[in-house]
């Protein structure tokens, strides 16, 4: 069942000047219940901004200029900020922000904390709150007398535990994870995916996780999509975009990435850079890194069309079924 | 001529803790970080030798040591067969010009108030080398050389106009204009995205090959090391505890802290998952060192032994060593 559903969704930032920064362009996607869903994609290309957009956290400087997120079918771009801030935020959807883990108070123990966002969301008593503060610490492998610790007592690892536990304390629907482990080592990064995984299942939530580490996102997302120049430029389940990728970015991004399963091999780069998405290029926004563009590609934007079942490419190169 | 460039032997690097006046008075004995405790390797001519370990292990200060921008506690570092541990003014300055440093954060290495060319240009002005026209001739050859073309529209061009991958070359540059032996990358892709990493490992092979360099590869990556390096050691609390070719290390990992750190990265693959990695908890305080052998309180493996000797390297297979009682 579709729980969150995204139309047509701009975001641009309105930068000193006068210029525009198209940071989520005409994104459209949905997430169902129980989902596992990976957002990939190269720093600048709008996968935090568009996590941003989905909670209307949002600078003063941002506009949102077009679009629907239709959450449980409720318009959350027309909801009055207070009835957002007491129905939505938190109850429905949570966000474990990048850096986050330290972001956490150093001089307020772990448990006040938590309660704190109990007690913001909903009228409990500090006894009731602090007994589900205790729960939520043992639901991410924590210790409940981390209550009384201090964020600096913590290990990276047990803050980022923490700060997972605080999103879950209203038992959201959707939990959105910004980078989560891009800070942590690989044994600790293996337990925090992990914990993620378990936590969806053992809660029934959908997960957004959010990352440019494209082994991560194969490791625990089950639908996949590719941000390029704040586009969605690829989407579908992970099989079909990590094993069978249709557009020529995400194949070259495929390309870019060590497997440690791997023989040695020579590794690629693309071309160029990313584009300043302050004045992105005409057509695609792939074009001048793309060694298959045509006249078309410089001129036209492509559209999402299904190359195969729930298998979505933006590529001029790739039309429809026929050309597969 | 020899068989190593570079050579450590017994390296130690202890950072004093500052101690309180009481303690002091009482006479209790000072405490120490001990971010290097007795590693020795070396580096063989034509190289890429990887440091990897997380964070916290000390392959940052391994390196740094490497090139005396930090004085080791103990033990001695070899440089083309004269021990430099100790060397001072002038002949400091003459290794200085063989052996360079390419830092991990382009966005903070280079200055941001100088020019491309003052930056490139820098270390020919502190060796005194060349002529002012020289110089700019040898940082046009060096730009043209990380592929930074043309080199004359970026000599008057400053840091901020310059993306992050060509930040990192003009860093290289910078390394390589006094033709080094021997150069020591600290993370030199870490802070760079995807499409723009593979450029910047391929240029520092193909530099490897143009100006004969030996290098010191420091990296959390070991899927990167594994497609770049020739050897690779792996680090933990200021100790090497598995060292051999890339091949050996990560495709037949003998040490359990190994282990673990190899079946911990996930793959670019969604049908194949990360398993179970054998070991709990995190990396313990390097002030307060396990005894025995350090990585004991999290080895699923653990033996008595393990909890008071010390395990040593030993070989085996050739060229490969561990430092495990489970190999002794």
């Amino acid at each position: 069942m579709t729980l969150l559903e995204v139309n047509d969704l701009s975001m641009y930032y309105e930068v000193y000047g006068g210029g525009l920064v198209k940071a989520v362009d005409k994104i459209s996607f949905t997430l169902n219940e129980h989902d596992s869903f990976g957002i990939v994609g190269e720093s600048g290309c709008g996968k935090s901004s568009l996590a941003s957009v989905l909670l209307r956290l949002l600078p003063t400087n941002a506009k949102i200029i077009s679009g629907k997120i239709l959450l449980e079918g409720l318009n959350i771009l027309k909801l009055p900020e207070d009835k957002l801030r007491k129905e939505v935020r938190w109850k429905k959807i949570a966000i474990v922000f990048q850096g986050s883990m330290n972001a956490l108070n150093p001089i307020i123990k772990v448990g006040d904390q938590i309660i704190e966002a109990i007690q913001v969301h909903e009228n409990v008593p500090k006894t009731r709150a602090l007994q589900r503060a205790k729960l939520l610490l043992e639901m991410v492998g924590l210790d409940s007398s981390v209550v009384n610790r201090y964020p600096f007592e913590l290990s990276g690892g047990q803050r980022q535990r923490a700060v997972i536990a605080m999103a879950l304390a209203l038992n959201p629907k959707i939990l959105i994870a910004d980078e989560p482990t891009t800070a942590l080592d690989v044994i600790v990064q293996d337990q925090i995916l992990k914990l993620l995984k378990r936590l969806q299942h053992e809660l029934g939530m959908s997960l957004i996780f959010i990352s440019h580490d494209i082994s991560a996102v194969s490791e625990v997302s089950n639908r996949v999509a590719v941000m390029y120049a704040g586009k969605i430029v690829e989407i579908g389940s992970a099989e079909q975009v990590f094993l069978r990728p249709k557009h020529p970015y995400t194949r070259a991004l495929m390309e870019t990435v060590p497997s440690i399963k791997e023989a040695k091999k020579e590794l690629k780069s693309i071309p160029g850079s990313p584009p300043s998405l302050l004045d992105p290029p005409t057509g695609c926004r792939f074009h001048p890194r793309c060694p298959y563009a045509t006249a078309i590609c410089k001129q036209v934007e492509p559209n999402l069309v299904e190359v195969e079942h729930d298998h979505m490419v933006a590529c001029h190169l790739v039309g429809g079924e026929s050309n597969e | 001529m020899s068989e190593f460039v570079v050579k450590t032997e017994n390296l130690k690097k202890w950072f004093p803790l500052r101690q309180g006046i009481f303690d002091a008075l009482r006479g209790k004995p000072s405490q120490y970080l001990k971010a290097v405790d007795g590693v020795s390797f070396d580096i063989r001519p034509g190289e890429i030798f990887c440091l990897a370990g997380e964070s916290g292990c000390g392959k940052t200060t391994t390196g740094r040591l490497m090139l005396r921008l930090l004085d080791p506690t103990e033990g001695h570092i070899f440089f083309d067969g004269i021990d430099i541990t100790s060397l001072e003014g002038k002949e400091l300055k003459t290794f200085r010009k063989k052996a360079q440093i390419i830092f991990q954060d382009p966005y903070e290495s280079l200055s941001p108030t100088m020019s491309i060319l003052d930056i490139v240009t820098e270390p020919l002005v502190i060796h005194n080398i060349g002529s002012k026209n020289e110089r700019i001739e040898y940082a046009i050859k060096a730009l043209e050389d990380v592929a930074l073309k043309p080199a004359e529209n970026f000599l008057r061009r400053y840091p901020h106009e310059l993306s992050g991958g060509q930040r990192q070359r003009v860093a290289i540059a910078r390394a390589i204009i006094l033709k080094p032996k021997f150069i020591v990358a600290d993370e030199p892709v870490s802070m760079l995205d995807m499409s723009i990493r593979a450029g910047i490992l391929k240029l520092m092979l193909d530099i490897r090959e143009r100006y004969k360099i030996t290098y010191l590869f420091i990296t959390h990556d070991l899927a990167i090391a594994k497609h770049i390096c020739d050897r690779i050691a792996i680090m933990y609390l200021g100790k090497i505890v598995e060292i051999g070719s890339a091949e050996q290390v990560i495709n037949s990992p003998h040490h359990p802290y190994t282990k673990a750190l190899v079946a911990a990265i996930p793959i670019p693959n969604p049908l194949v998952k990360v398993g179970d990695v054998p070991i709990r908890g995190e990396v313990p305080s390097p002030i307060n060192l396990p005894a025995g052998c350090r990585f004991h309180p999290r080895c699923p493996y653990a033996i008595a032994i393990c909890k008071q000797v010390e395990p040593n390297l030993v070989e085996v297979e050739h060229d490969h060593m561990v430092a495990c009682h489970l190999y002794q």
